[in-house]
């Protein structure tokens, strides 16, 4: 069992200038699940991408059974047996399943035949194998990402890869799915194959995982036996200092009722939400993806109102039909998806900044760019956004500092009621300690804040309530002093087949 | 059986097909003649070129690109295959469709190695290509027509000769051409790769597909057939004139495509539906002489039949979403 199947020395990566993988040595074993552990940013999936031919190591060697190979492109690790199941996978929609799996294969040639009933059969075959049921000839368009996963699994069976890399797999998957990975999961290992999971949640790595290996700021730091390790241990080497210390609630004094919703719904998205929140309180809305949490956000904004139920601001009934409705009222809202539905990519950071104050900066329609330049400034300061220049585009900032733009934005609108969510998600955790004494800093300023979030520790930390849905309905409003992550997931988790 | 059935019905070459009976029927009942065969033959000669030239622009758009070049190509093509007619009459004249597909291919590779080499938007080059080929076509004929005596007698009766059913060679050259990217795209290594590199650019590259060689391909079909377009242009009308010869092709081509349901988002769009798109632009332009409407105007009845076809696209597309969404949630 103890067979090194590849061996990396002194493995590193530089983008342009930057170090972001330095001098890694590590052995992976056949027929191991091997996890990487790190914060975002650590190079557990630089390190990934480089043994998987996306990125090519700026020095350092790899050996393959012994033997020293160059993984120059996605082709040749798929030649070597090596496949990378991306978080989000990659696919062709409008291509049938069948074809998504033999996609790429080393063809005979542009105009070598395609014979239909063969692939079909043969995906069919790797599908029974794994024991999914997903109808090969559909179109990839429409399945759920389980399934998609499930194909890119199965694909690389087909291929016979010895080595399978799952970036951060369960992320966007709901418990039952996990489940069902995880049974695949073993099965590659009972075969034989090997296995690098690389994730942030440390109970699915105690669940699985033979062995771990954590990375730091681009260095791998240690690699154990799971169970010699324990995870005060892991939560150490992964942030160098116990986490904590990062979370922590200001002392607010609650005030008079800011926001209060009542019966609100929309088809299809969610029903009957109830709940007010109060000046300075922090309202945590727990919930699996695709639980409703957003859709209501987006329904407080106006971006797709609800429709039926009443929202009063102030205790005031009012009707928001869409956002500068909600703007005027003294709403803001952090969107989820930043690169979607938050920056202005090729924008300044400047004018992303002072994108929600039109009025404020153009008095007479014509914007004065001393009072943008003027705005736009005061809060890179209060914010301490890192930057190279309030002319560059911003999406050239990292993660972190594009979420912090965005709060700059909304803050200029001088909001009394803040929706904020999944804020910290993907940004490093130095950004996130800020992000997290920033919210508390605005809740002692008397907001109402509203923090959509998935990371349980952070609604534990951070929140006066915890509000919980599930299938577009409310299934739980937990006070602080009560909360615990148990109770959370219980009341988060679909029941059973109710349909 | 049922099931297959209902699933032809419920697809976008159904609706094409309806709207081509429904047009034809309407003029039908206001011009009763519009209905023989006549018109059937007058439909027919009217869609050869158009009909090449879509299955090179479905491949096209299929892959993410456009070609806005093809109309220029295809006066270039046909003017160098014409000049070389007027300076060597006694030349085999078969070795016009080589020359003018060979001249078409060189062309189609210049617009696939400024897609390629230099990541330049295929639609920004294939506009440069559009006036430079056209411009050429004028340098190279001294911006003289190629006249009807020059062109080979035996070329001419392409258009009018048939071997078959009497219907004349170019069409079922055309149809030859619809049929052959049927089996490209549906049973090719090439034709699935072209499919995957529109239905997601970024995943192609990491699948192993090589994307600079496929959008070579890709654009070397498009000047390819553009050119055998272009000596096909010379048999139909029998001259060449450089301002005229392909004026506005990739125009009529594009609508085709585009009403035969061929996604300009890429990797969507089938060779029937293509077909039908090409077949239903061929009545419209055979019904409006018919039905006293000036050439004039035609201009802005293409332009109106894309936009309606596009509006349609769109009222389709956003009802089969709202369904698929619903079936999902259900689950």
């Amino acid at each position: 069992m103890d067979k090194i199947l590849i061996s990396t020395e002194g493995i590193s990566k530089q983008f342009a200038s930057v170090e972001v993988l330095s001098n890694v040595d590590l052995d992976l074993r056949t027929g191991e699940i091997h996890a990487l552990l790190g914060e975002n940013g650590a190079g557990k999936s630089t390190f990934a991408k480089i043994l998987a031919g996306v990125h090519k190591p700026t020095k350092g060697i790899i050996n393959l059974n012994d033997r020293k190979v160059e993984i120059a492109s996605p082709i040749v690790a798929q030649e070597l047996g090596i496949a990378l199941i991306h978080q989000e996978p990659i696919s062709f929609p409008h291509l049938s399943v069948a074809e998504n799996l033999v996609m790429g294969r080393k063809g005979k040639g542009p105009l070598a035949w395609v014979n239909w009933s063969d692939m079909i059969n043969e995906a069919q075959k790797h599908m029974h194998l794994l024991g999914v049921e997903i109808e090969v000839t559909r179109n990839m368009e429409g399945l759920s990402i389980a399934d998609q996963q499930m194909v890119e699994i199965a694909r690389a069976i087909a291929s016979d890869a010895k080595l399978i890399i799952m970036d951060e797999p369960t992320a966007p998957l709901t418990p039952r799915e996990v489940e069902t990975l995880f049974g695949i999961a073993r099965q590659l290992r009972e075969e034989g194959r090997t296995i690098i999971f690389i994730s942030h949640r440390l109970e699915e790595v105690r669940m699985i995982c033979d062995r771990v290996t954590i990375f730091r700021d681009g260095e791998k730091i240690s690699t154990s036996a799971i169970d010699e390790i324990s995870d005060e241990e892991v939560i150490r080497l992964m942030i160098g200092r116990p986490l904590g210390k990062y979370m922590r609630k200001h002392n607010v004094a609650i005030g008079a009722k800011a926001l209060s919703v009542s019966g609100l719904s929309l088809k299809g998205a969610f029903q009957d939400i109830n709940f007010e929140i109060k000046k300075g309180e922090i309202v945590g809305v727990g919930g699996l993806v695709g639980a409703g949490r957003t859709d209501v956000a987006r329904a407080l904004f106006g971006i797709t109102p609800a429709d039926s139920g009443s929202i009063r601001v102030d205790d005031k009934l009012v009707q928001i039909t869409n956002p500068s409705d909600a703007i005027n009222l003294g709403i803001a809202y952090v969107p989820e998806d930043r690169a979607i539905a938050g920056i202005f990519r090729s924008l300044s950071v400047e004018h992303n900044l002072t994108a929600a104050i039109p009025n404020k900066i153009a008095p007479h329609a014509i914007i004065k760019s001393h009072k943008e330049r003027a705005f736009a400034e005061e809060s890179i300061d209060k914010l301490s956004v890192r930057l190279a220049s309030i002319n560059q585009p911003i999406v050239e900032l990292s993660g972190g500092n594009q979420q912090k733009a965005i709060l700059a934005r909304w803050l200029h609108t001088d909001p009394k009621i803040l929706i904020l969510d999944e804020p910290t998600r993907g940004i490093d955790i130095g950004v996130k300690a800020e992000f997290y004494d920033m919210i508390g800093n605005l809740a002692e300023s008397g907001r109402a804040i509203l923090l959509i979030s998935s990371e349980l520790p952070e609604l534990l930390a951070l929140c006066d309530r915890i509000l919980v849905m599930s299938e577009g309905q409310l299934t739980a409003d937990i006070r602080r002093e009560n909360a615990s992550q148990e109770l959370i997931m219980k009341a988060a988790v679909p029941r059973v087949a109710s349909s | 059986m049922m099931k297959n059935l209902l699933k032809i019905l419920s697809g976008r070459e159904a609706g094409i097909f309806v709207m081509i009976i429904l047009f034809c029927a309407a003029v039908g009942l206001y011009k009763p003649h519009f209905l023989s065969l006549n018109s059937l033959r007058i439909i027919l000669l009217l869609v050869p070129l158009i009909m090449i030239g879509a299955m090179a622009q479905m491949l096209v758009l299929v892959a993410r690109h456009v070609d806005l070049s093809m109309g220029s190509m295809l006066g270039f093509s046909a003017m160098v295959a014409g000049l070389m007619y007027r300076d060597m009459p006694d030349i085999w004249w078969p070795i016009g469709f080589i020359v003018a597909i060979g001249v078409g291919t060189l062309l189609g590779l210049f617009n696939g190695l400024l897609v390629t080499i230099f990541n330049l938007p295929s639609i920004i080059v294939t506009l440069g290509t559009l006036n430079l080929y056209r411009g050429l076509t004028f340098i190279i004929s001294d911006a003289r027509q190629i006249n009807r005596a020059n062109i080979p007698s035996e070329l001419k009766a392409m258009s009018q000769t048939s071997p078959v059913f009497g219907i004349p060679w170019i069409i079922l050259m055309s149809f030859a051409i619809a049929i052959l990217t049927f089996y490209i795209v549906r049973y090719t290594q090439l034709g699935r790769q072209i499919f995957a590199l529109g239905s997601n650019p970024n995943a192609a590259p990491l699948r192993g597909i090589n994307v600079t060689k496929v959008t070579l391909i890709v654009f070397c079909i498009s000047g390819a057939l553009s050119g055998l377009a272009g000596i096909m242009y010379a048999s139909r009308w029998g001259f060449v004139n450089p301002s005229n010869t392909g004026m506005g092709f990739e125009f009529q081509v594009i609508a085709a495509v585009v009403i035969g349901g061929v996604s300009i988002n890429g990797g969507v769009g089938t060779v029937l539906g293509t077909f039908l798109g090409v077949i239903l632009l061929g009545c419209v332009a055979a019904a409006l002489p018919l039905l006293g409407i000036p050439g004039t105007t035609q201009s802005a009845i293409y332009g109106s039949v894309i936009l309606i076809a596009l509006l349609i696209d769109r009222s389709v597309r956003q009802r089969t979403t709202a369904r698929s969404t619903r079936s999902w949630r259900k689950k």
